[in-house]
């Protein structure tokens, strides 16, 4: 059970929060202009790293705000939390 | 009656005499006992018969590690209590315990004769058996099968007892209440760091507090003594929490775990009433020191589990703490120095007993002592047999080869009423290994160790491979130093005199003249797997521990192998020539000891076992007896039958009603999400599928909300109230989820947007009036609105007051009947439906529940969100191509509504379906096919919603049926258990497609 530091609220219990995957997928500003394919990638396609990873968290049982999480997955170690719209720390690459 | 309870000791009260029943016959045993010691007192070794072969099994240990001794306790229905471990229950007045596995009794038991055939029940027995003939399964073997497997009984009534959560954090954590644990928690407490110490005995100290050789001293004094003062001292300090009776049974990640405390498991019956019976404690510690210690090894070798034989430390525990002798003539067969210990204490009390070693030789101050009071001592030497049916009552040993792998010389027979092994120590890395940490091997006495890997957590102790004192007193000490970064001096000059084991030799499977498929040499007791049923797995090819562990039952059962698992592990490495260290370990899974449901549930039973969600009609459709339908959260009235009516008959009254005058529906749960902002207009072309920029303040819209994978998601009619703010809604049971969704884009996509989103699901509650008369109602309610066609059209809003109270009206549709829903604060919402059903009266207004609502809306060809689409139905799936904007440049899911897959022509598509006869109602989720003949049969679809329509005097249906929309007219086949259902494909619209009645 992860205990996760909100960037509004502090830390707390990972019952509070609900993962929304993989971060930094921009959805496309033009989808009409997108092949079939580069849609799917968009759309389906997830690293799913064994590793540090990039994520996204809600605090939906508390501010719901989204913010997103750098995760390394092989331990479950959250190594850095960050704002929407912030950029991603640059030393977990 | 025999007493085997043969000198007093601190922690039994011999003047308090407990008495309870133990298979229906009165004992006593004393305070301060468990029903181990208390039934070892009684002389009674025999508690149960093994699973596999029946054979009769004593009490093997004194703690959490015990195979055999497990018990049902309690008769009553709902309150008997399966596979409690005797070792662990403290004894109380009045407790009714029995033995578990046998019948008629545990003395004389029918099973019994599966030891006798047990030839013919190698492992995996049950694999190889009955697979066939194949018929045989479901009638002859599973029966038999079940009829026999198992271990005690379930309670057959709800559980009547209190059980509790609690959430806590600590600065540091020390599991197990050893010397090791005492010394780590008063460190820590005393350098000002929130402590909680959880021990699952009753009293702190493990098994120090009853150690009472004089070759092992601290500061002088015997370590026991030593001991007790250092909990005195911890037991004043202010910032430690000490919670006996708890243990932890789950380590989970960031430090969590999960305690359970017995709060009542040791009092007396009366004395347990309205008391919460267990708590489980939520821990999160920012540190966390293990010390839980280490359980000794049995040893294998044939017959070595008849009833009399105990792990040889548990002989010693029952003689210096509960003051109970476990026979009169004691054998201690050893491979390392703990079973002295326990012989010079056995010695000192005048109990005889000699000692068969392993070892060749061995020479530290404890078997010096053991020599010199002159106990006989067989080193090199094996024990290959023992006797005694119901107790053992001799055993032979060997002399050992030069290489240990085989016996040499003559049989030796002596005569015993109690053996006691030790095979020396495992260090107990359940804990560790549960955080997430790895382990080591240490080849010299051949432990797992843990691998210290986490600035969070360490162990120390005898769990730690630490076994004497000196080593464990100053590694503990030194360890806790640096791992909480505190510099204690306390036992700095500690002087510490102890025994120092010198000579170690560790053979897994005992060598035997007997052929090892003769013998019987038992690796775990509770689930009967034997070295043999080991080395036939490998035989058969298994090599990996978790594949042998599986195929031979070993470590499965309720103990977990917490005995076992190293010997498995052991034979496994010396059969197949490898290294131990390399083969790995099973997984410990958490809990440590089985936990109860209650412990886990806790107090969310019975009406708190899930939230309600009420209207505030609520009660109105209570008293007007109305049959609720759980939609999410949230209790609906379903359908009003009145006296003699069952549901198709109310559900009937009711549509006729609704279309032929009116009807009223309680549509508070329909989620409500405020939407404003200067670019809510945007944001609402962003996320549904038609344009919303043109809508006029004061109008109103449907809207379909897709998935960005371009399937339908949600629905509802959104209000434009003013020029920024709107108000929308979705489906009951998709409201949060769409809230959720909406929050995301605009938080994470769309940050740019003006646009805050409000729920005010709770806030309003909503009488949907329907039908040819809702014009009349609503005039008798807001006389002063002009409630004309022109001025009030369909799609339209208005504002009224109903005795001065705000209301919002919508003049919106989901029967397709006129109709009127109107919106007020919640906490008038009773009154609003009273004062609707008044004014209703003269134009017989009938209350209608979600199943005439569906039927209505079916009627219309109305989609139902979750019912008639699954998550994989487009508009286009649904023939809602109208409601798509082909304009705009974007919104949620567009640009994979022309995907290669999602514009496929063959697609399910949504279809009305008419039966031929139309009486004929067809099942919800009725499969649907053209040809029944050919085979595998061809599935086209399935049905989605299907009534009686009372309105059209027939039955109607709508499916999803692949190419459905090309299907117009055909004839289709809905194949049932006993008949064929023929059906013609129809248009979605069952009744007035020219929406007549909305301006009725």
């Amino acid at each position: 059970m992860f205990l996760i530091n909100c960037p509004f609220c502090g830390e707390r219990d990972q019952s509070e929060f609900s993962s929304g995957g993989e971060a930094h997928i921009v959805r496309p500003k033009q989808p009409t202009e997108l092949s079939d394919d580069e849609w799917a990638e968009y759309l389906f396609m997830r690293k799913n790293i064994k590793g540090i990873q990039f994520e996204r968290w809600n605090h939906a049982h508390g501010c719901r705000k989204w913010f997103n999480v750098v995760r390394d997955t092989s331990n479950d170690k959250i190594l850095s939390v960050y704002k929407m719209g912030e950029k991603p720390p640059v030393n977990y690459k | 009656m025999p007493n085997y309870r043969i000198h007093k000791t601190e922690y039994i009260d011999e003047t308090k005499r407990v008495s309870f029943k133990y298979d229906g016959k009165t004992y006593f045993g004393c305070e301060g006992d468990t029903l181990a010691s208390a039934l070892l007192a009684n002389g009674i070794h025999l508690v149960g018969r093994s699973f596999k072969y029946h054979r009769p099994r004593g009490i093997v240990s004194c703690g959490a590690e015990e195979p055999n001794a497990i018990c049902q306790i309690g008769s009553k229905k709902d309150l008997t209590e399966p596979n409690v471990r005797a070792t662990e229950l403290e004894l109380y007045e009045g407790l009714e315990a029995s033995s578990q596995n046998c019948w008629p009794n545990v003395k004389f038991d029918i099973g019994g004769i599966n030891n006798f055939i047990s030839p013919l029940i190698p492992a995996g027995f049950y694999y190889k058996t009955f697979m066939w003939p194949k018929s045989f399964w479901k009638k002859v073997y599973e029966p038999l099968i079940r009829l026999s497997a198992g271990l005690g009984k379930s309670p057959t009534e709800p559980d009547p007892d209190i059980y509790d959560h609690k959430h806590v954090h600590y600065d540091v954590l020390v599991i197990g209440g050893g010397i090791s644990g005492i010394i780590a928690a008063k460190m820590a407490a005393k350098n000002n760091l929130k402590t909680l110490l959880v021990d699952d005995k009753k009293i702190l100290g493990g098994s120090t507090i009853y150690q009472n050789n004089e070759a092992i001293k601290i500061d002088d004094k015997l370590s026991s003594e030593w001991l007790k003062n250092e909990i005195q001292e911890i037991n004043k300090l202010s910032n430690l929490t000490i919670k006996t009776r708890t243990s932890i049974a789950a380590y989970h990640g960031y430090n969590f775990l999960l305690a359970k405390e017995n709060l009542t498991d040791h009092l007396p019956e009366e004395k347990k009433k309205n008391k919460i019976r267990q708590r489980l404690w939520k821990i999160r510690a920012k540190k966390v020191v293990i010390a839980t210690g280490s359980i000794e090894r049995p040893l294998v070798f044939n017959n070595n589990d008849r009833p009399g034989i105990l792990l040889s430390n548990s002989i010693n525990k029952y003689l210096d703490f509960y003051g109970v002798s476990c026979g009169e003539n004691i054998i201690l067969f050893t491979n390392n120095d703990s079973a002295y210990e326990t012989s010079i204490s056995l010695h000192k009390k005048g109990i005889k007993n000699l000692i068969v070693d392993l070892r060749k030789s061995a020479s530290s101050e404890l078997i010096k002592q053991a020599e010199s009071l002159g106990i006989r001592i067989y080193f090199n030497h094996v024990v290959t047999n023992t006797f005694g049916y119901r107790k053992i009552n001799s055993l032979e040993i060997m002399k050992l080869s030069e290489d240990g792998n085989t016996t040499v010389g003559n049989k030796i027979k002596l005569s015993c009423d109690c053996l006691g092994m030790s095979g020396g120590w495992t260090p107990m890395v359940h804990m560790h290994t549960q955080s997430g940490g790895k382990l080591n091997f240490r080849d010299d006495d051949q432990v797992f160790l843990p691998k210290e890997n986490s600035e969070d957590q360490i162990s120390v102790g005898s769990c730690n491979g630490d076994f004497d004192l000196e080593n464990i007193i100053d590694k503990t000490v030194n360890k806790i130093n640096k791992f909480l970064d505190i510099d204690n001096q306390d036992y700095q000059d500690t002087n510490i005199i102890c025994s120092k084991e010198n000579d170690k030799r560790n053979i897994w499977l005992l060598p035997n003249k007997i052929p090892l498929g003769k013998t019987k040499c038992f690796i775990d007791f509770q689930n009967d797997s034997t070295a043999k049923d080991i080395k036939l797995a490998l035989k058969e090819g298994f090599r990996s521990i978790e594949h042998v562990k599986r195929y031979t039952t070993t470590g499965m059962a309720t103990d977990q192998g917490k005995l076992s698992n190293m010997h498995a592990l052991g034979i496994i490495a010396d059969t197949a020539g490898v290294k131990m260290g390399t083969l790995g370990t099973t997984t410990f899974r958490p809990p440590f000891t089985p936990l109860t449901f209650g412990t886990l549930v806790g107090r969310n039973v019975g009406k708190f076992f899930e939230v309600v969600r009420k209207t505030s009609m609520h009660e109105w459709h209570v008293e007007n007896n109305a049959e609720f339908e759980n939609v999410g959260q949230w209790k609906r009235p379903w359908y009003y039958p009145k006296k003699g009516e069952n549901m198709h008959d109310a559900v009937q009254r009711e549509s006729k009603a609704a279309r032929d005058s009116a009807g009223i529906l309680d549509a508070s749960t329909l989620g409500k999400i405020d939407i404003q902002g200067t670019d809510a207009s945007e944001f609402l072309n962003r996320v549904y599928t038609n344009a919303w920029s043109k809508l006029a303040i004061g109008k109103c819209r449907y809207g379909l909300m897709l998935n960005e994978d371009g399937m339908v998601y949600d629905d509802g009619v959104t209000t434009r109230i003013s020029e920024n703010h709107y108000l929308m809604t979705t489906t009951t049971g998709g409201a949060a989820n769409v809230l959720s969704k909406l929050e995301d884009y605009l938080q994470t996509e769309w940050p740019e947007l003006d646009v805050y989103l409000t729920s005010v699901t709770d806030h309003y509650s909503t009488a949907s009036i329907c039908g040819p008369n809702s014009k009349k109602i609503l005039n008798k309610l807001f006389p002063n609105l002009d409630l004309s066609d022109e001025n009030f059209p369909h799609m339209s809003f208005k504002e009224d007051k109903l005795e001065n109270i705000n209301c919002r009206i919508m003049r919106i549709s989901f029967t397709g009947e006129q109709s009127y829903e109107i919106n007020i604060e919640a906490k008038y919402g009773h009154s609003l439906w009273k004062m609707c059903i008044e004014a209703g009266k003269e134009f017989n207004l009938t209350p209608y529940g979600t199943e005439t609502m569906h039927l209505l809306r079916a009627e219309k060809g109305f989609i139902i969100v979750g019912q008639d689409t699954d998550g994989t139905m487009t508009p286009s799936d649904l023939q809602m191509d109208w409601i798509v904007s082909k304009k705009k440049f974007d919104f949620i899911g567009k640009r994979s509504l022309y995907r290669s897959d999602t514009v496929r022509e063959d697609r399910k598509q949504l279809v009305g379906l008419l039966t031929d006869d139309p009486k004929e109602i067809l099942e919800e989720g009725a499969q649907i096919v053209s040809d029944v003949k050919s085979k595998p049969i061809d599935m086209l679809g399935h049905v989605t919603s299907s009534y009686f329509s009372p309105n059209l005097n027939k039955s109607i249906a709508l499916a999803v049926v692949r190419s459905g929309k090309t299907m117009k007219g055909q004839k289709l086949i809905i194949p049932m258990e006993n008949k064929n259902i023929n059906v013609t494909v129809s248009d979605t619209i069952f009744l007035d497609k020219e929406n007549k009645r909305l301006n009725a």
